[in-house]
């Protein structure tokens, strides 16, 4: 294992990079390296010199100056992650991609397109919807976060029940290896010689490497959409429900759960009309040719009856299913009402134990005397608690915290993982000894230093070590450690 | 199962050359090495949670006859072992609509060079915790592990599915129908599976003028071609009446062997530093190359 030198010369790096980068593409006056410490997670780190890659060449030049003087380097979209996956190692090479942007290709016919990995996401899916098709994974953050983090992240979304994460919407990536070598993981053809290396590379967290060019596989838009809105007098009727409607043979697009406090501070933001008087509502979405999703949807509405059932609103058009839709993806925004600051979380349940374990979250969130909203993808068990502070107030920092780890050991021993989209990064490094053994973690690290053996990229992210736990470069502000 | 995992990581040992053996329908066993084999039998099904857990020696046949009962299936190829599958790591010619079989492997205990079982992924179909090492073990041929148990993420079988034929051009029904279940095509004609609620399938049908068939063609089997799907168009004259390809794909079902190619050297030493970190004494399937096993 290379020790990383803790007292990096910036100024040499910075001269290195300069001969292989225009000087305005090599970035280390204060403020933009304090721009650049963090990423959507409470954690900051510290960037050394942030460069500006415009292309496959600039991001090998990067890796190659950190490769050759032996210094971290980070690979950064659009910094909308909240795992911690973007907060720089001390002193890092951040090489951003936002600038390397475009759609080098789309196959509509075959649909397959290539991608520059700082592509929105959602930008990516507007430029092609007159072709009929779409690229599946939308996070809530789709507007934001380029398609580099999704793979970076395998990042998951509401539409990901029917269809799956990103993992199985990457055909392939041309990537900068952390040697400084480039190599195509994967691409257009079905079945490439050897490993697949493209598989694990996606949700590797920027720690094998950085993509430069992203094949994405592209779904065609359905000709018929029925989107629903049901509440429910308790959690567990319409948690139950989930269960229910998977168990009868039906894969909707999406099943998504708002909890009363949610549905409150959802409604006085955008006035939807939502059931604030119940405690939870079920946005529930079929897609398909007109026969099936009838059928489908009538046999949702005989199985949401037998749990009980209020009120069940269809969206009449699509002015309607986006009104719905936008009080699901607003939940975030809508908080500010409630509580001056909050925590997101990101674990998953078997659907069978969202009940159950809803209700833990409320007792663990009770026990220390904070709040909670909830809402997150239920047809996945995919928990989204987000636990509701005022960070002004002494010693509400470790409560929260605490309050946090308990949930997602209680989502771990009901059978479930740590993480189902936003990823481990730093803020659940120390937490993977729940999931895997000592064997297990070590297998993960035999894979990382085949990729990376100088143990250059993103380093001291996903893996604990123990030999660096609780040393303060490793630690850095926010972290859970 | 019929074995513990205790048991089966036993067998493995820590050392000695050891290959692992299935039904031996997608490869011969290796001569004169010991040979282990995986425990077989299902665990348990969740319908509502659609996983299914079995043993790696548990038959493919045996899995899809216990999740029939279930109106449930998995995208895991027909044939031999649910390990033997995962190891060579081909998908069916479903592909097009229920995606790649690697994306079926929710969770894997393995035994590694070492002895050790290690658990890779995790029960949920949505997991991001950690390097996914459930990709790195589909298509491995057992170099990197032995396969001891998987939880596979299973789905419903459609109401009512049809094959039909057509004269058409296989991209003018890839691009018209909706999300059809396979696209063949041997030059000439096109086979396409539709699946879902009869009154649609039988709508797209007459809109697309199709001829309903009781199964799509027989497979040539000399060789198994990978090809951009962009790329078949020029199979039609490269080898008029020796292939039958998935359309949307790529895979080209072929009456010859695949042309050689070479490997790209950066992902030869990738492969090569991947099986000195989880194999270094090449123990594991000895002799079988992951990057170059056909």
């Amino acid at each position: 294992m290379t020790v990383i030198d803790t007292a990096i010369d910036l100024d040499a790096v910075a001269r290195a990079l300069r001969t292989r980068l225009r000087h305005d593409q090599v970035r280390d006056s204060p403020t933009l390296r304090n721009l650049y410490r963090h990423d959507a997670s409470n954690m900051t780190g510290s960037a050394g010199i942030v460069c500006f890659a415009e292309s496959t060449e600039d991001v090998q030049a990067c890796v190659q100056v950190a490769a050759d003087m032996g210094v971290p380097f980070m690979a950064r979209g659009s910094g909308t992650g909240l795992a911690g996956g973007a907060v720089p190692p001390p002193d890092a090479i951040v090489i951003s991609t936002t600038k390397m942007n475009k759609i080098l290709s789309v196959d509509e016919v075959n649909r397959i397109a290539w991608v520059e990995p700082g592509v929105l996401n959602l930008d990516l899916s507007k430029q092609i919807a007159h072709l009929g098709v779409h690229f599946a994974p939308d996070p809530s953050s789709q507007q934001t976060c380029s398609i580099g983090g999704n793979v970076a992240n395998n990042s998951g979304g509401p539409h990901c029940l029917a269809d799956g994460v990103t993992n199985a919407h990457i055909h392939g990536m041309e990537v900068v290896l952390p040697d400084g070598s480039i190599s195509v993981l994967g691409g257009e053809e079905p079945e490439p010689d050897g490993l697949d290396l493209r598989g694990v590379f996606v949700g590797s967290e920027g720690m094998f490497g950085v993509a430069t060019k992203i094949c994405v596989r592209l779904m065609q838009n359905p000709p018929d959409v029925a989107t629903m809105l049901m509440d429910f007098g308790s959690v567990a009727e319409g948690a139950n429900l989930v269960s229910d409607i998977i168990a009868s043979g039906i894969v909707p697009a999406a099943v998504e759960m708002m909890d009363q406090l949610c549905l409150i501070a959802v409604e006085e933001f955008i006035h939807a009309g939502l059931p604030v008087d119940q405690a939870a509502a079920l946005l529930i979405e079929v897609v398909g040719p007109p026969a099936g999703v009838a059928a489908d949807v009538e046999r949702i509405f005989e199985l949401a009856s037998a749990r009980g059932v209020g009120t069940i609103r269809v969206a009449a058009d699509d002015e309607e299913r986006a009104l719905l839709w936008k009080g699901r993806k607003s939940a975030f925004g809508a908080i500010a009402n409630i509580m001056p600051n909050y925590y997101l979380h990101d674990t998953v349940v078997p659907r069978h134990k969202l009940a159950e374990v809803l209700d833990q979250i409320y007792e663990i969130v009770e026990r220390h005397d904070l709040r909670v909203l909830n809402v997150f993808h239920a047809g996945d068990g995919n928990l989204h608690p987000l636990i509701l502070f005022d960070g002004s107030v002494e010693g509400v920092s470790e409560r929260v915290h605490a309050a946090g780890r308990e949930i997602v050991k209680a989502s771990v021993d009901a059978g479930g993982v740590l993480s189902g989209e936003h990823g481990i990064g730093l803020e659940k490094r120390d937490l993977m000894p729940l999931m895997f053994s000592e064997t297990d973690l070590s297998a993960q690290a035999d894979l990382r230093r085949a990729f990376d053996p100088q143990l250059i990229s993103n380093p001291d992210k996903v893996l604990p070590n123990p030999a660096t736990c609780g040393e303060i470069h490793s630690a850095p502000e926010g972290a859970w450690i | 199962m019929d074995l513990t995992l205790e048991d089966f990581a036993a067998a493995v040992g820590s050392t000695g050359p050891v290959a692992i053996a299935g039904l031996g329908t997608r490869s011969r066993p290796l001569s004169d090495v010991r040979v282990v084999h995986a425990p077989i039998g299902i665990e348990w099904i969740e319908p509502a949670e659609m996983t299914i857990r079995c043993g790696a020696g548990t038959p493919v046949d045996e899995v899809d006859a216990a999740l029939a009962e279930h109106g449930q299936q998995v995208a895991v190829h027909s044939g031999g072992t649910v390990g033997g599958a995962l190891a060579v790591g081909q998908s069916g010619i479903r592909r097009l609509a229920y995606g790649a079989m690697r994306d079926a492997l929710l969770q894997a205990n393995y035994v590694n060079a070492a002895g050790k079982l290690v658990k890779a992924g995790g029960p949920t179909v949505k997991n991001v915790s950690g390097f996914d090492l459930c990709r790195l073990l589909v298509g491995s041929h057992g170099t990197l592990g032995f396969i001891g148990d998987v939880i596979l993420r299973t789905r419903p079988k459609a109401s009512f599915e049809q094959w039909f034929t057509s004269d058409r051009d296989p991209w003018e029904l890839l691009t018209g129908l909706f999300r059809p279940t396979s696209v063949l095509w041997d030059g000439a004609t096109t086979w396409v599976l539709l699946e879902g609620d009869d009154r649609d399938v039988a709508e797209m049908a007459e809109r697309f003028l199709l001829t309903a068939v009781s199964s799509g063609p027989e497979l040539p089997t000399g060789g198994r071609w990978s090809m951009a799907p962009s790329e078949l168009v020029s199979l039609r004259v490269a080898s008029p009446g020796s292939f039958v390809a998935e359309i949307g794909v790529g895979v080209v079902h072929h009456t010859r062997p695949r042309p050689e190619r070479s490997p790209d050297p950066v992902q030869a030493d990738l492969h090569a530093r991947i099986k000195q970190e989880f194999d270094p004494t090449g123990r594991l399937n000895p002799g079988i190359d992951a990057l170059s096993v056909r």
